[in-house]
């Protein structure tokens, strides 16, 4: 081995360029093996908007849709619930919906396009569990004042009727309100809400 | 699996196999051209309206054909989807395999997502010129590229009919045998030859991009990755000689 | 920067402390001493590693979307073509990886034999090579099986029918091998098994010995001459050089050469003409019915060419067998007291060429239909391909081969 007459800088430099150079194909090599494990094609079109027909839904009755692979429910309120509402602001933690939980249009004292309907994603946003739907009318050991609501087993969180969280509970927000219009007064698209008016 | 016999089967039979398969006397040569944007919109229109009657290409998204091709949502459901409107659908088919089995002879119109990779483009143009009258078919058509296949000609109202001519040949035994020397048009289709070609050509380019939607895409990236990499060795090669300065 | 430098310095002298990571760094790179002479041949070593490592980790990928079912298999392979993101790209790496893999392979071996590198010392290594090599190969049959196609199902159904020709226990092995009476969805499900995870771990273990083996020996090099034999005042032999980085720059030279051409595969031809996906294997599966014309993969189509030539199952079924393991016992075979082709007698050349050209003769028949003529020509091959081996304790020993010089020229 000889060490006389090396250029240490050129030496340096072409190092540093393959480096950099090797280094940047490395890179952009790793962005498919990245990519493959974004949802696929499959994925999301079994992920695409949801239809659902409210018509035989009865005030007090509720229907589950699977969007995304989430149950979503869509909950028929009748008068004296909608009433009751107002009344739970003082006892849940976001009484206004602050917080976006729900696209704007939602975005008012019912959380809800038409007041009549509840459409909420029910995944609780404490860790995940799906709660329970119980009204007022059935035996339930919640205590005399319970209004109905949702209840999440997993934590114990409650929600009123309007997916609002009371306040010192483990979830920190309110249910999450799915992008969705209506299509005629009683049919709802899930999961897109391009061209609704907010 | 009787052993035995397979072996006889790989070891015997198949010299056979390769007399029966010479002779390309009535094929035809593809031309096939995936960036043809036209040529693959055209060839998706007769794919939707005469072979997904009956074949499948259960693979394929609408969407994905939809973006490839420069369609609209619209437009594809308007034009190129019939059983569905959901465009992120596959395009399947409704009719059972039961049901297909029952309506052609116990076999079922196979799924065409990727015939094109399995039969290759010139056996398809070959396939779609060379139906001809045969009425000792079932479907009262045979075809110089498929023998006896189970298929009615579902291109016949565009191409007519065309009729097999023969010629005396003798075979390697010095026998004397009828073959098939040329078709012949009897009954004039929709379109006239150069039109039916140009329909078959945008047919075959469109199921070789059905084989495989991502294949225009696939060369122009390789063109890329190609090109750094031999910057890539300019650099390396500079690096190595460097470092073998020191090698005497 | 400096009090960086220190502070990387004592990570590593507290890491060392606990494990010889610095050891290990200068047993097999820093001061490996390699022979200044290495040729292109001896880029293929390092480049197996490079597919190696490409293959595991495209495998890891394409695991966590293929379904090893009979119902789902092919329309799985599809949905990765098609739904995955850059799937296609995924699985067009690893297809054409395999062949890759065995093309590199082959030349890899055929270096130790041009160049004598399976002789002593290098007994060991050139065994446990072997055995890699047979992994592969289980690994090939095993992966070809995967994508469900007609070619899949009806190529392993001729393999595991070979099993059944070995007497007495040959027909129950086979039916063990399958778990079913003919090749079904659950021979494919336990063959997934042995592609994605056992064979694979055999296969790192026998790579890892393999290197261990060679580096306790030391390489060989196109002269055949040992360079341990003349060393300098510390030790250093005198005709070697640091593999690193000496070797690791020139062999990303290597790299980035092959990554040229099998990108250039892999995007612009990737069933490579029929050879490396063939097109009767986008047909799904189909028990009923066999394709006119199975073949192997074309890396076993040598084996293949072999077994038709023979005109009884079992003895095809051995010759065959034997074929892939004579190779093992080439240390010995070989009496010759030259490693390198270079100092070879005009014998062993003779019958290497021979060799090469029956080898080669023998794949491109194995792709064929078996017509009688090419049988024939099988037969003519096989026996010259036997004779090589054969004959080698002979030829080698008797052969005018020419003094080899102490020092690498």
């Amino acid at each position: 081995m000889n060490n006389n007459g090396i250029d240490r800088n050129r030496r340096r430099f072409l190092t540093a360029a393959a480096t950099v150079v090797g280094g940047a194909g490395a890179v952009v090599a790793a962005v498919p093996f990245v990519a493959a494990l974004n949802p696929s094609a499959k994925t999301k079109a079994f992920g695409a908007p949801v239809e659902v027909d409210v018509s035989d839904l009865q005030p007090g009755q509720r229907k589950v849709v699977q969007w995304r692979g989430k149950p979503i429910w869509i909950l028929r309120r009748d008068k004296k619930v909608l009433e009751d509402l107002a009344a739970m602001d003082s006892i849940v933690s976001d009484p206004k919906s602050e917080e976006e939980q729900q696209p704007l249009y939602a975005r008012n004292e019912y959380r809800s396009v038409k007041s009549e309907y509840l459409v909420v994603i029910a995944v609780c946003t404490h860790l995940g569990c799906v709660p329970a739907y119980v009204t007022a009318d059935e035996p339930h050991n919640l205590g005399s004042d319970w209004k109905g609501g949702f209840f999440c087993p997993c934590h114990g969180s409650f929600f009123d009727l309007a997916g609002r969280v009371f306040k010192r509970n483990p979830a920190p927000s309110n249910l999450i309100v799915p992008p969705h219009q209506y299509l005629s007064d009683t049919r709802i698209l899930i999961g897109d809400d391009t061209g609704a008016v907010s | 699996m009787n052993m035995r016999l397979m072996l006889c089967v790989i070891l015997y039979a198949l010299p056979l196999a390769l007399f029966a398969a010479g002779g390309n006397l009535h094929s035809y040569r593809a031309d096939v051209d995936v960036s043809d944007t036209k040529s693959l919109q055209q060839g998706a229109r007769t794919f939707v309206n005469y072979c997904m009657g009956c074949h499948s290409a259960k693979f394929m998204r609408y969407n994905r054909m939809g973006a490839d091709l420069g369609l609209s949502d619209e437009i594809l459901k308007a034009n190129f989807m019939f059983g569905t409107d959901k465009t992120s659908d596959l395009m399947t088919i409704a009719m059972s395999d039961e049901d297909a089995k029952q309506m052609f002879g116990g076999v079922a119109p196979p799924d065409l997502s990727v015939t094109a990779r399995y039969r290759g483009a010139d056996w398809l143009t070959t396939y779609f010129m060379t139906f001809y009258l045969d009425p000792a078919r079932p479907m009262g058509v045979n075809n110089l590229a498929f023998k006896d296949v189970g298929m009615p000609h579902a291109l016949m109202e565009l191409q007519g009919a065309q009729r097999a001519v023969y010629k005396t040949a003798t075979d390697t035994n010095g026998k004397a045998v009828n073959v098939i020397d040329h078709l012949e048009l009897v009954a004039p289709g929709t379109q006239n030859q150069k039109e039916y070609e140009q329909t078959v050509r945008d047919l075959v380019n469109f199921m070789v991009y059905l084989g495989e939607p991502v294949r225009l895409k696939r060369q122009q990236i390789g063109i890329y990755v190609i090109t750094f990499l031999f910057f890539l060795l300019g650099v390396v090669y500079l690096m190595k000689r460097e470092y073998w300065k020191d090698i005497h | 920067m400096n009090s960086v430098t220190k502070l990387l310095g004592g990570l590593l002298d507290w890491i060392d402390a606990r494990y010889p990571l610095t050891k290990t760094w200068n047993y097999h790179l820093a001061r490996y001493y390699a022979p200044k002479n290495f040729n292109t041949w001896y880029y293929t070593g390092s480049l197996a590693l490079l597919i190696m490592a490409i293959m595991l980790l495209t495998g890891i990928w394409l695991s966590m979307v293929y379904i090893p079912t009979a119902a789902e298999a092919f329309a799985s392979v599809e949905f990765i073509m098609r739904d995955v993101e850059w799937g296609w790209l995924l699985r067009y790496i690893h297809a054409v990886g395999g062949s890759a893999f065995f093309i590199i392979i082959y030349l890899h071996m055929y270096r130790g034999m041009l160049y004598g590198s399976y002789k002593k010392p290098r007994e060991l290594v050139w065994i446990v090579g072997m055995l890699t090599y047979f992994t592969m190969m289980g690994i090939g049959i095993t992966g070809y099986m995967l994508p469900w196609g007609q070619m899949s199902y009806w190529a392993l159904q001729v393999v595991i029918s070979m099993f059944g020709a070995i007497p007495v226990f040959g027909e129950d092995l086979a039916l063990w091998l399958r778990g079913d009476y003919v090749v079904s969805g659950v021979t494919l499900t336990r063959f997934y098994a042995l592609h994605a995870c056992a064979l694979p771990l055999l296969l790192l273990g026998l790579v890892f010995v393999h290197l261990i083996a060679l580096h306790e020996v030391g390489s060989n090099n196109p002269d055949g001459i040992e360079i341990k034999a003349n060393k300098d005042a510390n030790g250093i032999p005198l005709d070697g050089i640091p593999f690193h980085p000496y070797y690791s720059v020139k062999d990303l030279v290597g790299f980035v050469v092959f990554l040229i051409i099998f990108s250039a595969v892999i995007f612009f031809a990737p069933d490579m003409y029929g050879y490396f996906l063939e097109g009767i294997n986008f047909a799904p599966a189909n028990p009923l019915s066999t394709p006119e014309h199975i073949v192997p993969n074309w890396y076993f189509t040598a084996y293949y060419a072999i077994l038709r030539a023979i005109p009884d199952k079992f003895i095809g079924v051995c010759a065959m067998g034997l074929a892939s393991v004579i190779f093992i016992f080439l240390p010995w075979l070989d009496r010759s007291p030259v490693k390198s082709i270079r100092y070879r007698g005009w014998k062993y050349r003779t019958a290497l060429i021979a060799f090469t050209i029956s080898f080669v003769s023998l794949s491109w028949l194995g792709t064929q239909l078996a017509t009688p003529v090419f049988v024939w020509m099988a037969r003519f091959f096989t026996l010259i391909y036997f004779g090589f081996f054969f004959l080698m304790p002979f030829y080698t020993s008797t052969d005018n081969d020419k003094p080899v010089p102490d020092r690498i020229p």
